[in-house]
């Protein structure tokens, strides 16, 4: 399906001061973008931008040098207004080489600045570009602001007096860069030396080299004679609320959140993952967190992952298992025991482009059928989606509180572009979050495995090493009253039933679903799940201030759906869905609440832009008024 | 708190459920041992756990009045692991067959040897798929003819000790069934064991698989088709232990040869001797006896142990939620 995408109110760089600048780096995989990229990130949240960032990097690891498949971009979108998506359209474009330019030039807006390093733009790199003639020369970019500079030669120069071998001194050329950008928005590079003095606190030699570099980029902007309306910008900061911030990216909210979530509840959790892009990271944030009550476990597969997260939470710790669609497939009988066992574990799917290994570093929404319905079996359980990196943090508490409230797992989306993006966040009071508990049961008067809660419908759970609780349990069906195997034909239509009922239950356990941006009632409802929430937020803030009667609506949870959704869009002439997917939310919606909706799709790899939403918003209001 | 534990018997680890293996099964006495032998272990009864896949033998823990998981074919492993990891004071048991343990779950199998997770592997070998009605399983010699393989089967198998020692296994013994008392001295040592003790045990299948291990289970025959190992002791077998095992040095390859004159050549059992514990595990018919006891075990600290010492020393200052959402780099807006 193509998309339609509108292109926004451009300020390009006119002015001295500009509202809001998309910058992007882009680089060979080994020029360090997404390091270059991660402190221009920190430097503009300390200035006091809103800012979003969107990591782009490849599969491969170290593709060949000067490859177009082994680009490495980083792409942050700052301003003095909310930012929520990592912007449509490019301002400022560095482009490392001839590879990195060729791929990333269409991003980048009429009259936007190219900052390319004419010493890399050799004959060998322009030919591995397919590039015929040197864009530098050939009168190609004439539509762009350009800035050609040798930071080959800069960087060499400025790093001299260290010592460094040629190939060392060039890997600072990344540093430069950041240091010239730095100049002309005008950052702080205190946080970025800091950071390079710590990092290469044991190779002083590597540490001044790179310092150096950065000073002597920023010192090229001050001093060298730019071309004509290349100069400081000032983006003035962003109103936020007062506090202490901090950048997060989705991957360390989430982690933190379930590390939260068991100081909340008191509980141990075991997180057992077996690596896979871009879910990794997770494992590896936790691993570095035992100090809280969190163990991790490396497991040798995917099923031993989530088996290894159920045995733990029969031994009365939270499993916890963690992948990307492929792996979460592998999990999907580990998944259906804890929901016969009715045991807790969160399952965290990072989702990527598929099928099968599709786009490993890319994000996509396709996984949402196989959250909902990818187990054998009549096998509901609770699902829930993060919309923003700051969300993961308040969705991973929330699927602690549900597995071990309602004894069942709970499958938590994030995405690829969610995992990796960052966004400054308001650092909430440990105090101030929310407060649950976790009971074992221990009474041994008349125990039987299958006592529940009459409220939650939850099974008691018991754990092995108190004594009087001996029991067993498995994944064959068991006796209501019991517990014990039970191949009776009514009780396994009573058992499927409870199933079914103690999920449809949390429904009353959940908040009522909320409009976020616009009225609760009117023309046009843009209803979204997931990471789509910043595009969408963007766009129906401008379609708003445009005077249409337009609302943003995000649904977290997914099953089950808040009570007062269906009665909620039946307050709308008519419902559009955005999704990185074919449909797949949009079929729940509509059969569930037998209302029209008309989807929004994009399964590119990437993420919506602000002008694609707006562009299907325009499209339905202009129909909504030609009927009416 | 050197409290005694209370005095249990047999029945207090018997469930009230009613057992369903077929009549004859040789799962029966092996439930029988288990059960008898647990009152003697060092563990309060609430601290047993049995953790099993799915197969006949995966069966057995709802006859047992412990703390049971049955679950998933061929993931018990993984599962115990995680047990394990959640509670280390927890006794945590797998009980597996030649399917559920080699077949679809080879790479647990495999995986928990080499991490010497400390766990008590009981596999049921019973050289065929009982519970799906007979196929042919990893196990199954060549030519054994089930419902999947009616002219017979075609795949070598596999030895069970051969692989747990390949994997790294640190405890490798073998046994028999309704032999109560060998099956209990090495079910003891396995508990014994630090890490996770992986125990062969030769199971009769009346219905699919009658009379396999009928040479070495035959008291008559039985004699001339297995060896019991002991540590320190000359591998010697036959009615009147009148055969012995010798390493032929230049071959490198075991013989049979007559004890008497052989004595002081006959090969001596040293359980801590890898290369020697790979010859003894491979024997088999019909050249070889059949060897049963501690095959292989070595002293090692076990992956609980340094998950926990690692987890230790991450929690030797206690972490801070509060610290931990300020940590990096912050900033104030007024």
């Amino acid at each position: 399906m193509e998309l339609a995408e509108e292109k926004l109110d451009e300020h390009h760089l006119d002015e001295k001061e500009v509202v809001d600048v998309v910058v992007r780096f882009a680089g060979d995989s080994g020029d360090g973008m997404q390091l270059t990229g991660t402190n221009f990130t920190q430097a503009t949240a300390l200035y006091g931008n809103d800012l979003s960032t969107f990591p782009d990097f490849p599969a491969e690891i170290r593709a060949p040098v000067g490859a177009t498949f082994g680009v490495s971009a980083f792409q942050i979108y700052f301003g003095a207004e909310d930012v929520t998506t990592a912007g449509d359209a490019v301002d400022v474009l560095v482009a490392m080489n001839p590879a990195a330019l060729i791929t990333n030039l269409e991003k980048l807006v009429d009259g936007g600045l190219v900052i390319v390093d004419s010493g890399a733009f050799t004959a060998k790199n322009l030919a591995k570009a397919k590039y015929e003639n040197n864009p530098l020369e050939d009168g190609s970019l004439e539509g762009y602001r350009v800035l050609s500079i040798d930071i080959h030669k800069q960087v060499l120069t400025a790093v001299e007096p260290f010592g460094l071998g040629h190939k060392d001194a060039l890997r600072c050329k990344n540093m430069w860069t950041l240091g010239l950008v730095m100049w002309l928005f005008d950052r702080d590079r205190s946080a970025t030396i800091d950071s390079l003095k710590a990092k290469f606190a044991s190779k002083p030699a590597i540490a001044d080299s790179n310092i150096a570099a950065l000073n002597a980029g920023h010192a090229y902007g001050e001093t060298a004679e730019l071309p004509t309306g290349i100069h400081v910008y000032k983006v003035p900061k962003a109103k936020v609320a007062p506090g202490t911030y901090r950048n997060i990216t989705g991957t360390q909210a989430l982690a933190w959140g379930l590390i939260a979530g068991s100081e909340i509840a008191d509980i141990n959790l075991l997180f057992a993952s077996y690596p896979i892009t871009p879910a990794s990271n997770l494992l590896h944030e936790l691993a570095n967190h035992k100090e809280f009550r969190v163990n991790t476990f490396q497991a040798e597969d995917e099923i031993a992952a989530v088996c290894a997260a159920v045995g733990a939470s029969f031994a009365g710790s939270l499993g916890i298992t963690s992948s990307a669609g492929p792996g979460i497939a592998l999990k999907a009988e580990g998944m259906a025991l804890a929901a016969a066992a009715e045991l807790p574990l969160v399952v965290v799917n990072t989702q990527r482009g598929g099928p099968s290994t599709g786009l490993p570093t890319k994000t996509e929404q396709s996984d949402f059928n196989m959250a909902m319905y990818g187990r054998h079996g009549d096998t509901p359980i609770p699902v829930i989606a993060a919309s923003t990196s700051i969300d993961c943090f308040d969705v991973a508490m929330e699927a602690v509180r549900l597995a071990t409230k309602y004894m069942t797992p709970v499958m938590l989306l994030s995405d690829g572009y969610l995992a990796n993006a960052a966004e400054p966040w308001k650092i909430p009071a440990a105090d101030s979050l929310p407060s649950f508990s976790v009971e074992h049961y221990d009474d041994p008067t008349d125990f039987r495995p299958s006592i529940r809660d009459e409220e939650t419908l939850a099974r008691v759970w018991a754990k092995p090493g108190t004594a009087g609780m001996e029991h067993r349990i498995g994944g064959i069906e068991r006796s209501f009253d019991t517990g014990d195997i039970s191949y009776d034909p009514d009780n396994h239509q009573k058992m499927t039933d409870l199933r079914k009922a103690k999920v449809d239950g949390i429904a009353g356990d959940i908040p009522l679903q909320e409009v976020c941006y616009g009225n609760s009632s009117g023309k046009l409802a843009v209803v979204g799940w997931g990471s789509t929430f910043g595009a969408i937020h963007q766009a129906v803030k401008r379609a708003v201030s445009e005077g249409l009667d337009v609302s943003h609506i995000q649904v977290r949870y997914l099953s089950p759906l808040p009570s007062n959704l269906g009665e909620l869009l039946s307050n709308f002439e008519a419902v559009i869905i955005p999704e990185m997917n074919t449909g797949q939310f949009i079929k729940l919606v509509r059969s569930e609440f037998l209302i029209d909706a008309d989807g929004i799709n994009k399964v590119a790899g990437q993420p919506f832009k602000i002008g694609e939403i707006l562009s299907a918003i325009h499209k339905k209001y202009k129909e909504l008024e030609a009927v009416a | 708190m050197n409290q005694a534990l209370p005095t249990l018997t047999l029945k207090d680890f018997a469930s009230d459920q009613e057992v369903r293996w077929c009549p004859g099964c040789g799962d029966y006495a092996i439930l029988k041992t288990i059960q008898k032998l647990m009152p003697d272990l060092d563990t309060p009864k609430e601290n047993q756990v049995f953790v099993s896949g799915i197969g006949c033998s995966s069966r057995f823990p709802y006859y047992m009045n412990t703390f049971g998981f049955h679950t998933i074919h061929g993931r018990a492993p993984a599962i115990a692991t995680g047990v394990k990891l959640a509670n280390p004071e927890l006794d945590v048991w797998v009980i597996t067959g030649d399917g559920d343990g080699f077949s679809i779950g080879g790479n647990h199998m495999m995986h928990v040897l080499r991490r010497n997770v400390d766990l008590q592997i009981l596999l049921f070998n019973n050289e065929i798929y009982g519970l799906t009605k007979g196929q042919y399983s990893p196990t199954s010699q060549i030519g054994t003819r089930s419902p999947s393989s009616p002219t017979g089967s075609i795949d070598s198998p596999l030895s069970p000790c051969i692989v747990a020692l390949g994997s790294g296994s640190t405890f490798i013994a073998r046994s028999i069934d309704t032999e109560a008392k060998h099956l209990t001295q090495v079910v003891k040592r396995g508990h014994d064991h630090r890490g996770a003790s992986f125990i062969e045990i030769l199971q009769n299948c009346p219905i699919y698989n009658d009379g396999i291990f009928e040479q070495v289970k035959d008291k008559k025959i039985a004699p001339d088709f297995r060896v019991e190992v002991a540590q320190g002791e000359p591998l010697k077998f036959g009615k009147d232990q009148e055969k012995g095992i010798v390493l032929n040095r230049d071959s490198l390859q075991l013989e049979v040869v007559a004890a008497e004159g052989n004595e002081d050549k006959l090969l001596v059992h040293d359980e801590s001797n890898k290369i020697q514990a790979q010859l003894i595990a491979a024997m088999g018919g019909p050249d070889f006896p059949v060897a049963v006891g501690v095959i292989y075990r070595e002293e090692k600290t076990s992956f609980i142990e340094d998950v926990q010492a690692q987890v230790e020393t991450a929690r030797s200052s206690k972490g801070s939620l509060e610290k931990l959402l300020n940590s990096g780099h912050t900033w104030e807006v007024d």
